[in-house]
C-alpha cells in the first residue's frame, strides 16, 4: 500500500524545469508533507502527482501502478483530492457537496441511493461536522468548508487523500482542527496523505515525512526531522530560523521562529542545500 | 418542510396545474371548443365514428400540435438553461450562450430569403444551429489548448454568436422589404403561431431526446459546475460527460429555434426560479426547471393566443411577464441563491 512518485519532472515552459527529478513515497498511514515558498512548485507538484498536469518524465504511481494506467473511476475511489478551500459559484448545501464525493461509484446517468447518502452522512461525522448539515455553503465560515470538503473526500472511503493548503487560511483553533482530522484519519482509518503546507510547525506535528522544494527543481525528502532542519529552511525560504522543541505532556510540539531575512547568493539561490 | 418531501408536492402541482391548463388551452383560443367535445376528441370511444370536421381540424392540426410544442419548448429551452450554468459554472449562462439561436435565425433567415417552404426552413435552421456550437468546439480546440477552458468557450461562443447576428443581419438587408422581410422579421421574433403538425413532429424528438439526457446527466451537473481539477477528482469523465451537456443542450436549441424562432427568457429565468425554491443542486434544478418551463410556456403562449385577434409574438410576452415575476420573486426569497 503505497503512493510514490518516481523521478517526476515537469515544466510549464520548455527548458525551465520547476520540478525535477522529484521521487518520494508514503506508506500506508503515513504523512508526508511538502514545503517550499511560494511559487516553487507545491501545486504544481500535486497537480502532476494526481494526473492533472502530464509528468514530461516520471510515473506516479499507486501500490506499484502506474497511475495513468488505472481508470478514472477506479482511481478516484482509492484516491481522494481536498483542493484549497473555495466557495462553489453556486452554493450547494453542505451535505449535497459531501454527497459529491460518491461520484466515483456512479455512472455518469446515476443517482446516489440511500446508501451513498447514508456514506456522506458518516463522512460528516468523521469530519466532526454532522452539525453543518442543511446549511449552504455560503452560510458557513472558510474554516468549515474546508471540513466539508474534506468529508466530500472521505466520502467516496478514499486509502489515499491529497490535500492542497489545507489549513491555509484559517484561524488558529481551526488550523490545529484540520490538522488534527489529518492525523486521526491515517491513525485510525489507515489513511495515506500528502499534504501541501506552507507551515513548518505544521509539517513537523503531523507529518512522518517531508518534501522540501528549493526551486529550479531542487529537492530534498527524507524523515521529516532531518529534512526540516533550521540549516535547510534557511536555504528553502531565505529567512533564517531557530527551532525550538517543547514537550507537553509527554508529546513533543516543535516551533519554527522566524529570525531574518538573508540576501540571496550569486546564483539567484540563498544558499545551495 | 423536508426537501424531498417539499420537492414532490411541488412537482405534483406542477404537474396537475399542466394537465388542467393543458385542457383549458385547448378549448381556448378564437375558435372556442366545448371543454365536453375535448374531452370526447382525446378520450372518447366514438371519436373515429365522428365526422371530419372544423373542430376536429384545428384540435388535431393545429392546437395539439402547438400545445405540446409550447410545452416541450418550454422544457427543453429551461433544461438547457439550467445544464449551460451548472458546465460553465456561471449564473448567467442561456442557451444561446454558445450561439445556437443566432446560427439557427441564420439558417432560418437564409432559408426564407432563398424562398423555401417551411420544412426547408426549419432544416436549414437547425443545421445551421447545430454548426455553429460545431464552430464553437472546433475553434476551442484550435486554439491549442489541450484541455480549453470553459470560459474560453463562452468566449468563442460569443464570437461565433456575434458573426451570425451579422449574417443574420446581411440576409434582412438584402431581403425584399415588401414581402421577404417582414417574413424573416416575424420568424426571427419566435412564435408558436407557425406551427403545424409536421413542424411538431420534425422538432419534438430531438427536443426530447436532448431533455431527456440533461435530466439523466442532473446528477453530473454538480460535479461539472466545481472547478475542473475537482470535477476529475470526483471521477468525472470530463471531456465526454461535457461533450454530452453541450451536445444535449444545443440539440435542444437548435430544434426549438427552429421550429419556433427565438424565444428568449425562459433559459435564464426558469432555472432561477427552480433555484430559488429548492436550492442549487441539480437533482432539484432539472427536474423544477423542465416542470415549470413546460408551465411557464404553455401559460404565455394561451395568451399570446388569446389576447388579441392579432397574434402577440411569445417573445416579447415571455420577457414583459418574465422581468416582473422575476422582480417579484428576487424581492420575496432575498437574492439569487447561486
Amino acid at each position: 500500500m503505497s503512493i510514490e512518485v518516481c523521478a517526476g519532472s515537469f515544466s510549464y515552459r520548455r527548458g525551465t524545469p520547476i520540478l525535477q527529478d522529484v521521487s518520494f513515497s508514503a506508506e500506508s498511514g503515513e504523512v508526508v508533507a511538502i514545503l517550499g515558498s511560494n511559487g516553487v512548485g507545491k501545486t504544481t507538484l500535486v497537480k502532476c502527482l494526481l494526473g492533472f498536469l502530464p509528468w514530461d518524465g516520471g510515473v506516479t504511481r499507486i501500490d506499484g501502478r502506474d497511475l495513468r494506467k488505472i481508470r478514472g473511476r477506479e482511481l478516484w475511489r482509492r484516491v481522494a483530492y481536498v483542493p484549497q478551500a473555495r466557495a462553489p459559484v453556486f452554493s450547494y448545501r453542505t451535505e449535497d457537496l459531501v454527497l459529491l464525493g460518491r461520484s466515483p461509484y456512479l455512472g455518469d446517468f446515476a443517482m446516489p441511493g440511500k446508501r451513498d447518502r447514508e456514506l456522506a452522512l458518516h463522512a460528516m461525522e468523521l469530519a466532526g461536522i454532522p452539525h453543518l448539515a442543511g446549511k449552504r455553503c455560503d452560510q458557513i465560515s472558510g474554516g468549515e468548508l474546508q471540513l466539508v470538503l474534506i468529508a466530500r473526500a472521505l466520502a467516496a472511503e478514499p486509502e489515499y487523500l491529497v490535500l492542497d493548503e489545507p489549513e491555509s487560511g484559517l484561524d488558529f483553533r481551526n488550523q490545529i482542527v484540520v490538522l488534527d482530522l489529518i492525523e486521526r484519519l491515517c491513525r485510525e482509518q489507515n489513511i495515506t496523505a500528502v499534504v501541501n503546507t506552507h507551515y513548518p510547525d505544521h509539517a513537523m506535528r503531523i507529518s512522518n515525512q517531508a518534501l522540501l522544494l528549493f526551486g529550479n527543481g531542487v529537492h530534498l525528502f527524507g524523515r521529516t526531522k532531518q529534512i526540516l532542519t533550521a540549516e535547510h529552511m534557511r536555504a528553502a525560504f531565505g529567512v533564517d530560523i531557530a527551532i525550538r522543541s517543547e514537550p507537553v505532556n509527554g508529546r513533543e510540539y516543535a516551533a519554527v521562529i522566524p529570525l531574518e531575512l538573508i540576501e540571496k547568493g550569486e546564483h539567484g539561490r540563498w544558499i545551495e542545500p | 418542510m423536508d426537501q424531498r418531501r417539499k420537492f414532490a408536492v411541488w412537482m405534483l402541482v406542477m404537474l396537475a396545474a399542466i394537465v388542467v391548463f393543458s385542457v383549458l388551452a385547448l378549448c381556448m383560443g378564437q375558435f372556442h371548443i366545448e371543454p365536453a367535445r375535448v374531452f370526447e376528441e382525446l378520450f372518447g370511444a366514438r371519436r373515429a365514428l365522428a365526422a371530419q370536421d372544423n373542430v376536429r381540424t384545428v384540435l388535431h392540426n393545429i392546437r395539439i400540435p402547438r400545445i405540446l410544442m409550447a410545452l416541450i419548448a418550454g422544457a427543453g429551452l429551461s433544461a438547457s438553461g439550467a445544464a449551460f450554468q451548472s458546465l460553465f459554472a456561471n449564473p448567467l449562462a442561456t442557451p444561446d450562450t454558445l450561439g445556437v439561436a443566432n446560427g439557427a435565425s441564420f439558417g432560418a433567415a437564409l432559408g426564407i430569403l432563398l424562398g423555401g417552404g417551411a420544412a426547408e426552413v426549419q432544416l436549414l435552421a437547425l443545421l445551421f444551429g447545430l454548426a455553429a456550437v460545431a464552430l464553437v468546439y472546433a475553434v476551442t480546440r484550435g486554439a491549442g489548448a489541450q484541455n480549453p477552458s470553459m470560459l474560453m468557450m463562452i468566449l468563442a461562443g460569443m464570437v461565433i454568436s456575434s458573426l451570425f447576428s451579422a449574417l443574420v443581419s446581411l440576409v434582412k438587408y438584402v431581403a425584399d422589404p415588401q414581402d421577404v422581410l417582414p417574413v424573416i422579421t416575424f420568424w426571427l421574433l419566435g412564435s408558436f403561431s407557425g406551427i403545424t403538425r409536421s413542424s411538431m413532429l420534425l422538432g419534438a424528438p430531438l427536443i426530447l431526446v436532448g431533455t431527456v439526457l440533461i435530466f439523466l446527466l442532473r446528477f453530473r451537473l454538480n460535479a461539472l459546475s466545481l472547478s475542473e481539477d475537482e470535477a476529475r477528482s470526483l471521477g468525472v469523465n470530463l471531456k465526454r460527460v461535457r461533450a454530452m451537456v453541450v451536445a444535449a443542450a444545443a440539440m435542444t436549441t437548435a430544434a426549438i429555434v427552429s421550429a419556433c424562432g427565438v424565444i428568449g427568457w425562459v433559459g435564464l429565468l426558469i432555472p432561477h426560479i427552480a433555484r430559488m425554491l429548492f436550492g442549487n443542486d441539480n437533482r432539484y434544478v432539472v427536474p423544477a426547471s423542465i416542470g415549470a418551463g413546460a408551465l411557464f410556456m404553455l401559460l404565455v403562449d394561451t395568451l399570446a393566443r388569446c389576447m388579441n385577434a392579432a397574434e402577440v409574438p411569445v417573445s416579447i410576452l415571455t420577457a414583459i411577464i418574465g422581468a416582473p415575476v422575476f422582480i417579484l420573486l428576487l424581492r420575496r426569497t432575498g437574492g439569487l441563491r447561486t
